[in-house]
């Protein structure tokens, strides 16, 4: 899917993107024809099998990356003859690499995603245990990014080219240029240690909550700022509000009710979009929090080469990732009836 | 805007290219006995845990941020461009694989799949080039793709074609020059998201290893000291939003530059 983003410019994020692509979206007047959408939508979930599979081949290849013997590699260079020959034997990597990788196929086809070599519990369990960390981390973040972003974008397109507009913009430029592994540190420090407010590391109650969250979600709600700005802006000019306030509806009556909810239509994709970034995020965050979630596994595993919990990780960040591309997808055509396919 | 972002991101090359031979201090030159100390008239950000300067090892860390920024980016314009152009004007079976290619690199969330790399090529600084540039081509393909796609329609590279061009020939003489204006905004643009991508990598210990001054490890080395010198984390973390926002005005202003219809509303 192909969506114009003009407004949000964040690090290594183009905002003069492809949008010729095979799957383009345009919007156009309101068509009676919903089998479009519905068509579109199956397109996109038959495109994301080759994708899936891509992800799960690549994921496999990782482990043949490392330089020289895996097996040697991940007990380190010290380890008895016995027991790398024994890991190399649990790892399958004494066959072939086709029946290695039919195999890993099979695994996933059953969720089994391997055992970890660290505790000899399987990766699924482990991943388990931590999900619900990292998405309740990662959905902290969004609504944190959201609860920023929305009354500050709203704001600054609402009084625009005023102190206000330019206070955001400037906050959202900072928000956009911090990067979230100096923030989270010295959030924790003023909040957590100097005035004591709030713990700084761990997983608990709400408290525990914030501070993760904020670090986490500051670089969202900089880039949501401008994107809410942007639309906004675009909508307040659209003739159905000049018409609105034509008839003799109120300023504030107009952004409300009319352009305000039209305007949340892209940023809600934005927010999908950018989902990717807030689980990349999380990986740095969990780390420097030490909350309990994919992220702190993921780097946790690869501090101890457990390669197939890295593996196991990976595949459950990329898989989420896709997943959550799609529900952009459906969630964007359910939002805009004005939105065709072609 | 662009001329902030430029002052901004010539300043930091020029500390970055001169600073270490102004700078009178070694940046392996350890005082134990003075360790952690804080700001001073000797020493403008303090020392750090092994008694280092952090002034002239921010200035060198500039460097490993500027050199990985422009290898990884050049690299990925290059390979990008190069495969962008060729599987929007050719089309057919050879743009459907390059598409689906860069599909399934666009389903690893932007640094994780680096991170995956070299947790497996191990930590190094040619394995945070090779893995950034392995996922940093793909924005440029897509881009390329799109304008040659469009390029492909244009009169003047049909009348090539007409004429007996070679494809390698219309990709460079034709195609390729319309696709530079957006390749410059994206690469500047691209510098700023390659800095905070190997200053992550960094960070979390897979990055470049001590003693090479980096501001990822500075951070994250500095992280352990946070209550009582707090100066190992800041002046570093600066230094990476400082020149972050250097190359975002810059790639702002270029953009509003090269490309009017992008300009956003102001």
């Amino acid at each position: 899917m192909c969506v114009e983003v003009r407004a949000a410019t964040p690090p290594g994020v183009s905002t003069v993107g492809d949008c010729s692509g095979v799957d383009r979206l345009a919007l156009g007047p309101p068509s009676r024809n919903n089998g479009h959408v519905w068509r579109f939508l199956a397109r996109r979930l038959v495109l994301a099998i080759p994708v899936l599979f891509g992800v799960a081949t690549l994921v496999f290849s990782l482990i043949h990356l490392i330089p020289g013997d895996p097996a040697q590699t991940m007990l380190g260079e010290g380890a008895p003859q016995v027991e790398v020959v024994q890991l190399r034997r649990q790892l399958g990597l004494d066959r072939s690499l086709a029946a290695q990788y039919l195999s890993f196929l099979a695994g996933l086809a059953r969720a089994d995603l391997g055992t970890s070599l660290r505790t000899g519990t399987p990766v699924r369990r482990e991943i388990r245990q931590r999900l619900p960390a990292t998405f309740e981390l990662a959905a902290a973040a969004l609504l944190v990014a959201l609860g920023i972003s929305v009354p500050l974008g709203v704001s600054a397109a609402v009084w625009r080219g005023t102190a206000v507009d330019h206070a955001a913009m400037t906050l959202s430029l900072a928000g956009v240029c911090l990067p979230n592994f100096w923030l989270g540190p010295l959030l924790a420090v003023v909040f957590g240690v100097e005035l004591g407010w709030l713990p700084v590391s761990g997983r608990g109650g709400l408290e525990h909550l914030v501070l993760p969250a904020a670090s986490l979600g500051a670089a969202l709600a900089a880039i949501l700022v401008r994107m809410t700005r942007a639309s906004l802006l675009e909508e307040l000019d659209e003739q159905y509000v000049l018409a609105a306030r034509a008839r003799g509806v109120s300023r504030t009556r107009a952004v409300v009710r009319h352009a305000f909810r039209n305007s949340l239509i892209p940023v809600v994709t934005l927010v999908g979009l950018q989902f990717g970034a807030v689980l990349t995020g999380a990986v740095i965050t969990e780390t420097i929090f030490a909350w309990p979630g994919i992220g702190r596994l993921l780097v946790q595993s690869i501090g101890f080469r457990d390669y197939p919990l890295v593996q196991g990780c990976i595949l459950l960040i990329a898989v989420t990732y896709v997943g959550m591309n799609l529900l952009t997808d459906l969630v964007y055509a359910v939002l805009d009836p004005r939105i065709r396919y072609r | 805007m662009m001329r902030i972002g430029g002052g901004i991101v010539g300043l930091v090359i020029a500390a970055a290219a001169l600073g270490p031979w102004v700078v009178p201090f070694d940046p392996s030159a350890q005082e134990l006995a003075r360790r952690l100390e804080g700001p001073s008239v000797g020493h403008l950000f303090g020392l750090d845990e092994l008694g280092r300067d952090i002034f002239v090892r921010v200035l060198l860390g500039a460097r490993v941020s500027l050199v990985v920024g422009l290898v990884v980016v050049s690299i990925s314009a290059a390979v990008g461009t190069l495969l962008g152009s060729i599987a929007g004007y050719c089309g057919g079976k050879v743009d459907e694989a390059i598409s689906r290619l860069i599909d399934i690199l666009l389903a690893f969330p932007g640094l994780l799949l680096a991170i995956a790399l070299v947790a497996v090529l191990g930590p190094s600084l040619t394995n945070v080039v090779f893995a950034l540039s392995l996922i940093g081509w793909v924005g440029y393909a897509r881009l390329v793709r799109g304008q040659a796609l469009r390029a492909r329609t244009f009169e003047y590279v049909q009348a090539a074609r007409a004429l007996g061009a070679t494809i390698p020939r219309i990709l460079i003489r034709h195609v390729v020059p319309t696709t530079l204006p957006a390749l410059t905004v994206q690469a500047t643009l691209g510098m700023a998201g390659v800095i905070l991508s190997e200053a992550s990598l960094s960070f979390l210990g897979l990055g470049v290893q001590p003693p090479m001054p980096s501001w990822g490890t500075m951070l994250n080395y500095g992280r352990t000291h946070l209550l009582d010198a707090p100066h190992l984390t800041i002046f570093p973390g600066l230094a990476i939003a400082v020149l972050v926002l250097g190359f975002s005005l810059l790639g702002d202003g270029v953009r509003d530059r090269l490309e009017p219809g992008a300009r956003r509303r102001a």
